[in-house]
């Protein structure tokens, strides 16, 4: 046992990597994806009925509760589908993705109140500009703590998160502010009230999360993302240069955050801090849907986003935060994989 | 005990047990005993920053100790700290209970909650940074029930009533009291102490092992989850007593002050900046960070000619903090005491 006294006092070792999640061999690998989508369809279906039984008579407020958490589920799915692709491919807990995401509501909210541009035409300089700041980010700063502990990587985003938060903070101040534009009446659906621009949200979350997926399946540059997150020593080994993939991975992560920040602007309040509880959920969405995984990340929002809503409704004392985190702890315990846990 | 007996008791020469926890107990102790009489030197102002220090070591070495020693990464250790001081706050205000006993009584209920929720994340396999995503959504479960619980006042949470006097008993001085001092470097020593001993113990040099090769130790016959709990619990039940040290100090405490995510971060900073997994790198983290808050609090009012615009600017501090904590992360990766160590050996 000569090597217990030198490991006494050695730093951790690095942390098991997360893109190898303790997945017990069980059959459910082998259970095809459709049963266990029909079977989450199922639960969430069951959810509503039992919402719809307690509330009795008012089933307005269930039907609401429903049709808005299914929108913000897709603003959820949008946001945990940056954080998933970062976190399954580079293995960094981003702790800055929320941050990101309220630097482009201010970008939003810049052009919009100095040039009076259609908040959704802002797109067209959030999204290429936090591309940019993404990639200069994981090429300056997170490449270098790249293989180390996880604590290292882990702070850094979170000085990176401080940084932009108070540097917002400084520029702009605390005060909340808004974008406000005429969207026309709201849409009904089923007696609820849906605003325009949640469901323009919604709908741009449905194409981007396509688009995402297309690009990770049906092209080289995707398939060398997906090499190097299943194994990034196989990787180098034919020939990818991961660093450069690492770089790119961190730039479409971060475009996800600014898509979701502009598109959200209409219908939140902008603040410094407004990414934080983005952040948090998408945390849950991204273990929910199984990391990586950008088609769960979108269905995980939906259902977080529902089972959000819905706590409310079951327990209109609490915070709907505490339902989110009890649905997290449970996945965590359950299904470590995520619910469409397909290893990459 | 029915461990397979490891052959943890070392060959007859040179022995590694025979240094055992001796020598660093002795710095300690002359570090403490030089540390005595530093409130007679220092300006009566600077023993807010001395007591946060300490805060702030205690919390690093807690950490340390799960999470440095243990390897397992706790992103929420504001869970152990809160229930310390929530549960000493909620004796005293309610009860009139001696915060000391609050300080007993918190430290087993953190122990409790680690050993439960470490028993839970064990037992369905987490670990790296899905550990870490689970201590950190225990800890904020805990902030939202103590949010929306009448039992803690909710988001209000509780002032400690302020007593005319001196009392040992209840833990309070006069405001500029050296005994704050005190009793912050008692229980600070304490932490570092137990900190040693841990490291050099059966319990501590088995829990290095698993962290070192989990599935090497285990087949020797370690039984991991036994020692892997006991980490917890002795690293929850040090934070819980910061956290009482926090509310007697600052007579207050509220959810966010208590649970929220800063508190768990702070506990990792101060580690990661001193040295992970070392003896004596959080203290060092502690020293490092504790008066950072004062500096640039100070460098913000009374600002230096050329940096005159910065006048008044909130969120450069926290600026100022963050770009320190990158730059050591990026220049030190194995934090100060680890980057001493390594230009010493060589």
């Amino acid at each position: 046992m000569s090597t217990q006294q030198s490991s006494a006092e050695r730093p951790a070792a690095p942390a098991p990597t997360a893109v190898d999640p303790p997945v017990e061999g069980r059959a459910a690998r082998a259970r095809p994806m459709l049963v266990r989508l029909g079977l989450v369809v199922a639960v969430a279906v069951v959810a509503v009925a039992a919402a719809y039984l307690r509330t009795g008579g008012s089933t307005i407020v269930v039907t609401q509760a429903v049709v808005t958490g299914l929108l913000l589920g897709g603003i959820y799915g949008l946001v945990a589908m940056g954080l998933t692709l970062i976190f399954g491919v580079l293995d960094i807990v981003n702790f800055a993705h929320g941050a990101l995401m309220a630097l482009a509501m201010y970008v939003t909210f810049v052009l919009v109140s100095q040039t009076g541009m259609d908040p959704y035409l802002t797109l067209l300089v959030s999204v290429p500009l936090l591309f940019l700041l993404g990639a200069a980010i994981q090429g300056g700063l997170l490449n270098r703590v790249m293989g180390q502990p996880l604590q290292n990587q882990l702070l850094l985003t979170l000085a990176i998160s401080l940084i932009i938060q108070n540097v917002l903070l400084m520029v702009f101040t605390g005060n909340p502010q808004g974008v406000t534009a005429d969207y026309g009446a709201p849409l009904s659906v089923f007696g609820a009230v849906a605003q325009a621009p949640r469901v323009i949200a919604f709908v741009a979350a449905l194409l981007l999360a396509g688009v995402l997926t297309l690009l990770l399946r049906r092209t080289r540059i995707g398939t060398a993302i997906r090499a190097v997150a299943a194994n990034p020593e196989g990787a180098r080994l034919v020939g990818i240069d991961v660093r450069r993939i690492h770089i790119l991975t961190f730039a479409i992560g971060t475009a996800c955050a600014a898509a979701a920040g502009t598109l959200v602007t209409p219908f939140v309040t902008i603040e410094p801090l407004a990414g934080e509880v983005f952040n948090i959920t998408a945390f849950v969405i991204v273990v929910l849907g199984g990391m990586g995984n950008v088609l769960g990340a979108l269905v995980g929002g939906l259902l977080i986003g529902l089972a959000e809503q819905l706590g409310a409704v079951y327990f209109p004392e609490q915070s709907p935060m505490l339902t989110v985190f009890a649905v997290f702890v449970l996945v965590l315990f359950l299904r470590p994989q995520g619910l469409f846990g397909s290893r990459t | 005990m029915s461990t397979p007996t490891l052959p943890a008791a070392a060959p007859a020469t040179a022995p590694p047990r025979a240094a055992g926890p001796a020598r660093p107990l002795l710095v300690l102790a002359v570090l403490t005993v030089c540390l005595i009489p530093l409130p007679f030197l220092l300006p009566p102002a600077q023993e807010a920053v001395a007591v946060r220090i300490m805060i702030f070591a205690i919390m690093g070495v807690s950490w340390n100790i799960m999470s440095g020693f243990g390897g397992m990464f706790s992103f929420g250790h504001a869970a152990y700290f809160g229930i310390g001081a929530y549960t000493s706050a909620y004796l005293l205000v309610n009860h009139g209970v001696s915060p000391w006993i609050g300080m007993a009584a918190g430290a087993l209920l953190a122990a409790l909650f680690g050993v439960l929720t470490g028993y839970l994340s064990f037992r369905y396999r987490l670990r790296g940074a899905y550990f870490a995503l689970a201590t950190f959504a225990f800890a904020e479960m805990l902030r939202l029930i103590a949010v929306n619980s009448d039992l803690v006042n909710r988001s209000v949470g509780f002032n400690v009533p302020l007593i005319e006097g001196s009392s040992w008993w209840l833990l309070q001085f006069p405001v500029g009291s050296a005994n704050y001092y005190w009793v912050g470097l008692l229980l600070t020593a304490g932490a570092v102490a137990a900190s040693i001993c841990f490291l050099r113990s059966r319990t501590g040099r088995f829990v290095t092992a698993v962290r070192d090769d989990e599935s090497a130790a285990s087949s020797l016959g370690i039984p991991v989850m036994r020692y892997k709990l006991a980490t917890i619990a002795l690293s929850a039940a040090l934070t819980a007593v910061a956290g009482v040290l926090y509310v007697q100090y600052y007579l207050f405490v509220n959810p966010d002050l208590a649970f929220g995510n800063a508190v768990s971060i702070q506990a990792i900073v101060v580690a990661v900046i001193g040295g992970v997994g070392t003896i004596w790198g959080p203290a060092i983290g502690a020293v490092v960070l504790g008066p950072l808050n004062d500096i640039t609090a100070t460098l913000l009012r009374n600002p230096p000619e050329y940096l005159s615009f910065l006048a008044g600017r909130s969120g450069l501090d926290v600026i100022i903090y963050a770009l320190l904590l990158a730059v050591i992360i990026l220049v030190l990766p194995k934090g100060l005491y680890g980057w001493i160590r390594e230009r010493s050996r060589r």
